[in-house]
Parts: C-alpha cells; structure tokens; sequence
C-alpha cells in the first residue's frame, strides 16, 4: 500500500458491487433532477443510465429511474440519502437479476447503406421488436426496445452493415404481475 | 377581502409568526425593500455584521445556545456566496438555520446581471433543502415550509432565495399551517420489542459503555435529563463526541471524558474493550473510529438516531433505533424502571470488573501535562479559565485546532447548549462570530470564545459587531504564534517540516482591541495568568485577551494514526516508547 501523509484513514478491503435499479417518485419542479443527481456526483455514486419524465400530470409526480453500482452499504446509503430530499415521495430498488421486474431500454439506430444490408439490419434486431420509423432508399431508422446489454451486442453488430447514428434512453422498470412497487 | 401584502412584508409576517426576535445579517441591492421593511416590525431585532459569514455563524451560536433557529438575511451574489462556508458547517453539524438571500429581479436571472449568482445551485450541496421564489403566491407558504424543514427531524440549514422583484410584488399573507399530525414521515420508527431488545442487552452486558453525542443536544434539555437517568439507572460508563459535551455532566464519575483522536485514555480504551456499545445520537464520525476494521471490535452494537442514513453508514450496528432522542431514552427508562418493580435486578453487580479496568487506565490520568513556572502552558490557561468561570453558567465558544482541542479536554460542561464547536467542517474563525450569536441569545450570561490567534483573525471583523451591540464577549486567545494543529501534524509526520505554519507578524492584539474599542488583556507569565482571567470576566464589554502560551506545546493524547483506540500516544513521557512509524502516518 503507497504510504500517504494526510489526516484520514487508507481505504479498508472493498466488497463486491452489484448492479441496481432505484426508481424515485418526485414532485416534478425546478431543480428536483439536479438534487437527486446531485446528491450521486456529491457522494461518488455512479450513474450507468437514468430516465426521466413526469408520469402524473394532475399530482405534478415525475418517476426517475437510475441504474447504479454499488456495494450493498452504498445501496442502502443510496436509498435512505435519497429518501431525505424534501420533494421525494418514494424510493424504489432492486437488483438486476430480480426476476420480479421488468426494465426495458430504447434505442434508435440510424442504417445509412443498400437495401439488403438494411433488411440485414432489420433481420439482426428481430428478437428486439424492430420498427422503421424513417426509410428512404439510402437509409432507415430502426427502433428496438431490449436491455442495456442486447443493445451493446447490436450496437456492435450493426455497424459493419451501415449503422452511422444511435441514440438511446436510459432503462426504465416496472413490476410484473399486479402489484406495484412498494 | 384580505389585504395585499409586498414580498417584503410577507417575509416579516413569517419571521413574526415563527417567533423569530433576531436575525443577522447584511444589506446589499437585492434585499433593499426586506430592508426597507426592517423598520415596521419593531419585535424583530436585525444585528448587523461585518461580513457574511460572520452572519451565518453568529445564527448558529445562537441556534446552538438556544434551540430555536438562527436567521441569516443577506443579499445576492458575493452576500450569499460569503455564508456558503456557514451554511455547510451548519450542514455538518446539524445546527437549524434559515437563511433568506436577496437575488436579482427574476427577468435578469440567468444574463449574468450584477452580483448575480446561482445561489440555489451554489448551495444545494450544503443546505437540507433551497428554494428559488419565482412567484410571490408561494412566498408565504416557502418561508413555513423553510422553518419546518430546518427544525425538524435532523436539523440542518436552509435557504430561501428571494428575486427582487418578488419583494415588491403583492399577495396575500397565509398563516403557517397547523402542525399536521404526522403526515407518514413521523420521525420515531421504533418499536417496543426494539426497546425490550436493547434493554434485554443492558442486563447481559459485563462491558458496556455509552457513547452520546450531538443529537442529545438538538433534541433539547429533555433528552440530557433522561440520558442522565438513564446512565444512573444502568450504572453504565459514559463517554461522548466533541458535540456532544454537556449532555452529561463532565465531572460525574460516570463521565469518561471525550473519545476520539484526542480523547481521553479511558474513554478510548473502553470503546476498544467493551462487549456492549451504545451509541446515542452521534454518526461514527472517522475522528471517533479510527481504524473501522479494528474499530471496537468484539462489542454488539446499538445505534440510536433520528436520521436514517446515519445508521450503518460508517459502521455495521447490530440494533437500530430511528427516533428522537428523547423519545426513545424515555422509552427505554420507563421499560427498565418497569421491570426493575417485578424482580429482575440491576446487572450494576456484573459491572464491578468492567469498572476497576476502567479505574486502572484513569491512572494513567491522560490529560496530564508538564507545567511550567516561566511559560503558561495552554492546557493551564484552559484549566484555570474554567476553575474562574465555572459557577457563572457560561457559555463557550471555539475556533479550530489545538485550542478547540484542550478546551474540549481541560473545561467541564455540566449543562446542555453550553458548548459551541464546528466539529463536522473544522471551521476556523467560526467562535468569534458564534460568541456574538450566543451572547444574543443570552444577553446576562458569560461567553468566552476560546481560540486561537491564527483562527480568529479570519473572523476578526466581527468584534466591530460586538462594541456595535456592547455584547461583553470574551475572546480568550491561546496565542502560540502558529498553526498549532498544523504544526503538530508537520512535527509528527513530517519531519518537522514547518511549512507555512508559523505566522511572522501577527498583529499586536492590544493594540487591536484598543482600535476596535474593546478592553485588551495580556497575559505571559503564569503566575499574573489568575488575576489577568478574573480581569477580564469583571469587564463589562468585550474583551480581547492575548494569553502568550508556551509555542511547542502538542495536544495529547492522540490515537496515531492507522491505529485502533487501544493504541494512543500519552503525553510526553509515554512518547519515546511510541514514534509513529510507517503506515501509521496516513491516519493522522
């Protein structure tokens, strides 16, 4: 361990970090993104993908949904910071193997190249719920919807046949059967 | 139909209906109509700073002092980026302020326009919650809404930014609402069976040890008077954090002093040794723990505390209680009083062992130091300081470094509030402006700032304020002509390399205290040092006291670092035996 001068302690052995997903409920007004994202960078919690859009117009409620890493100590932190701010309402997490959620992601690729190499394109993304939303003879744009990790393999694949733009959201989630998050 | 009101007047309706009697501040353009608006409410008492900051951290000593929230009013851009330092030291260490800053009219937010700055965005990292008034139908309810934020659950700052224009503009008034009765976010999640746990503990306990904190103090006189019953009723040794002193009286037998890096021996060890912990409204901050790995390590732990988050953050606790103070040492009283009527009797006989350990490491008495007939040692000038003052009920404030240290080690606390320290930021040039705070507060008391002469001249310019106000502060000024802490630290871990730590010209304080219009006392010869101390405490007005102390003294003992609290350096006799060595240096 490189010996250092200053006035804390050295870290101690680290545990393991899993993958979570917190989904918040918030009174959607100015600055309550900033405070919740805020209180991530101020903290040194990561951010892998985050979604965010109001979800209730009447109740003025906005439903943000952070992918983060951590051990279950900064989880747990995580949860209890962010129960703390003054416009949550409610904080929501679980693991990403939970097989009791669902979480989806979206994304759009742009396919510049000949008509067979974007049929190509549109045969690779099958399993995803491929859509053209944008088609000329030159291009198409394709909208699938799947997980983080489908969307890199085919970020990767497509791009030898003619993929030049992709945009994507962060994952949002939901529960299956009837019941909600609690 | 009700009345319009101006945002102004909104604003003084609030402070009215909270009850607010003083608010510090500063004026500037954005805040002239709140100003101008001073003169109509003659209940609210404005106190005039010399800078921002001073505003912020006079709020707190008189939060502190207090229990009720301090008021901060100042104006936009440099006023409120001058109070960021107050509002975080106030974030740290749990201290209820409510800040309201003027800003510019809100068609000019956003051009850069003069002293325009992103106070809301500036301050959201350090203050429990901010609001940006862009619409003078909110005002009213934003100024309760800050009040209840600020004082509620774990107390903290806040901020209310208030656009120009908003102060002109008009709107009705509305009364703050009638405390809702628990809207789901109640701060007291325990329950009974927790509580039958915890005391399930106690009576098994051979070692057990309690360690209090702040928390005690913000839940109010009520919680130090049940945690005394409770540390009589167990017969349980006590020790506590920096912010906690005065929760238990400091000279009981219980008492084992603080704990900590500069904590006392017994108190150290106890934490090390103990098989019971129970923490009492601290956060196991890393200047208590030391090491986490070997941090108390064959104790069962209890953490009582209002805050959530606090609960294993640093430190894993095997029992968790959410709730007020006082609330849940209530509780826990009234179950073992309870049980103590059936036949189940007290576990004090199992605690005899425990206690004669505990008597061994207090001989090792170690607060001692070498004094010194030609030098006043400034553990001396601290002790004599308190044998002077302690039948006045006085109040004490601090800057940051070794003074803050030895007065927390050499001056005894019976009372809760007594105290003020900026523990959790390390704020110097916090005790000066924290003693005009708390002389507000308490107008006939005695307040005497305990500092250093290198902390205190950052806040310097507040003794303008107290000759304004005649507030009769006592700045006792432990002068050894460096950055004592920093010194200490450069002479333990860094070969002695002094750098930058000794300041060359240093101001001649009597000379100073003079042109501020205050008393100056000088003190350099330990035998004039009693008559000198009781000069001061017979003026009636500010005093500035300029006590010359011996320059190499350290502060011990110490927990070296990269060591648990079983493994302290004593005072200098104890030190040849322990040099810190290695890896120890990073802990420090």
């Amino acid at each position: 361990m490189p010996k250092s001068k200053s006035a804390y302690s050295i870290p101690t052995k680290k545990q393991k970090s899993d993958t979570y997903i917190f989904v918040v409920w918030v009174d959607n007004e100015a600055g309550v993104l900033a405070r919740v994202v805020g209180l991530f960078s101020g903290r040194g919690y990561n951010i892998e993908s985050l979604a965010v859009a109001e979800v209730d117009a009447v109740k003025n409620i906005s439903r943000i949904t952070i992918v983060t890493t951590g051990t279950p100590q900064v989880i747990d932190q995580i949860r209890l910071q962010l129960t703390k701010l003054v416009p949550v309402h409610k904080v929501a997490e679980f693991k990403r193997e939970d097989k009791d959620v669902i979480f989806k992601e979206m994304a759009l690729f742009k396919v510049v190249g000949k008509r067979n190499k974007i049929e190509k394109c549109l045969n690779a993304c099958k399993k995803f719920n491929p859509v053209i939303l944008d088609e000329t003879k030159s291009s198409a744009v394709i909208q699938i919807t799947a997980l983080r990790r489908e969307i890199d393999v085919m970020n990767k694949k497509l791009k030898p046949l003619g993929l030049i733009s992709t945009s994507r959201t962060g994952a949002v989630a939901m529960t299956r059967g009837a019941k909600i998050f609690n | 139909m009700p009345k319009l009101l101006t945002g102004a007047e909104i604003v003084f309706k609030c402070l009215e209906d909270q009850k607010v009697e003083h608010i510090f501040g500063y004026p500037g353009g954005a805040v002239l109509p709140i100003y101008d608006e001073l003169k109509n409410h003659p209940s609210i008492k404005h106190i005039l700073v010399r800078h921002e900051q001073g505003a912020g951290h006079a709020a707190e000593g008189y939060a502190r002092s207090s229990g009720k929230p301090g008021v901060v009013l100042v104006t936009s851009g440099p006023g409120a980026t001058n109070v960021v330092t107050a509002l975080t030291d106030a974030y740290m260490d749990s201290v209820p302020l409510v800040c309201i800053s003027g800003q510019v009219p809100t068609h000019l937010i956003g051009t850069d326009a003069f002293q325009e700055c992103d106070t809301t965005g500036i301050t959201r990292p350090c203050t429990k919650h901010n609001w940006l008034v862009k619409d003078i139908n909110d005002l009213s309810k934003v100024m309760h809404e800050a009040f209840r934020v600020a004082t509620t659950g774990r107390p903290g700052p806040v901020l209310i930014d208030i656009p120009k224009d908003i102060q002109f503009a008009k709107a009705k008034y509305k009364k703050p609402n009638k405390e809702k009765k628990l809207n789901g976010k109640s701060h007291n999640k325990f329950s009974q069976d927790q509580i039958d746990e915890l005391v399930k503990l106690l009576s098994k306990a051979k070692k057990p040890i309690i360690y209090s904190g702040g928390g005690v103090i913000n839940s109010g006189p009520k919680a130090s008077q049940a945690l005394r019953e409770f540390v009589e009723l167990t017969g349980f040794p006590i020790t506590s954090t920096l912010q906690g002193l005065g929760a238990y009286p400091g000279d009981d037998n219980q008492f084992l002093g603080m704990l900590g890096m500069h904590g006392t021996y017994e108190a150290n060890n106890a934490m090390h040794d103990c098989d019971l912990l129970i923490n009492i409204g601290a956060r196991f901050d890393d200047r208590i723990t030391g090491k986490i790995d070997e941090f108390s390590p064959n104790s069962t732990k209890v953490h009582i505390d209002i805050d959530p988050s606090s609960i294993n953050k640093i430190i894993k606790v095997d029992l968790a209680i959410v709730g007020d103070v006082t609330n849940v040492i209530s509780k826990i009283n009234k179950t073992i009083a309870k049980r103590k009527n059936g036949h189940s009797k007290s576990n004090k006989s199992n605690l005899a062992k425990w206690w004669e350990q505990i008597e061994k490491w207090r001989e090792k008495d170690s607060l001692n130091f070498v004094n010194s007939d030609e030098s006043i040692k400034p553990q001396h000038a601290v002790q004599r300081l308190y044998e002077l003052t302690k039948n006045k009920d006085t109040y004490v404030t601090t800057e940051v470094g070794q003074h803050q240290m030895w007065a927390a080690q050499h001056y005894k606390f019976n009372k809760p509030n007594r105290w003020m320290t900026s523990g959790g930021l390390g704020t110097m040039g916090y005790g000066l402006p924290a003693a005009v705070g708390v002389q507000i507060a308490h107008p006939e008391k005695l307040v005497v700032d305990i500092a250093g002469e290198a902390s205190v001249l950052m806040t310097m310019q507040e003794m303008s304020t107290a000759v304004q106000y005649n507030l009769p502060i006592k700045i006792f000024i432990l002068n050894n002509q460096y950055m004592g802490m920093v010194r200490q630290w450069q002479e333990l871990l860094h070969e002695k390399n002094y750098s930058e730590s000794y300041s060359e010209a240093l101001p001649d304080f009597m000379k100073m205290a003079e042109a501020y219009g205050c008393k100056g006392i000088k003190a350099d010869n330990p035998a004039e040092l009693d008559d000198k101390i009781q000069e001061m405490i017979d003026h009636d007005g500010p005093v500035i006291f300029d006590c010359h102390v011996d320059p190499n003294e350290n502060c011990f003992p110490m927990i070296p670092s990269g060591k648990p609290h079983n493994q302290m350096i004593l005072g200098p006799n104890d030190q040849e035996e322990n040099k810190i060595k290695g890896k120890g240096k990073a802990l420090v």
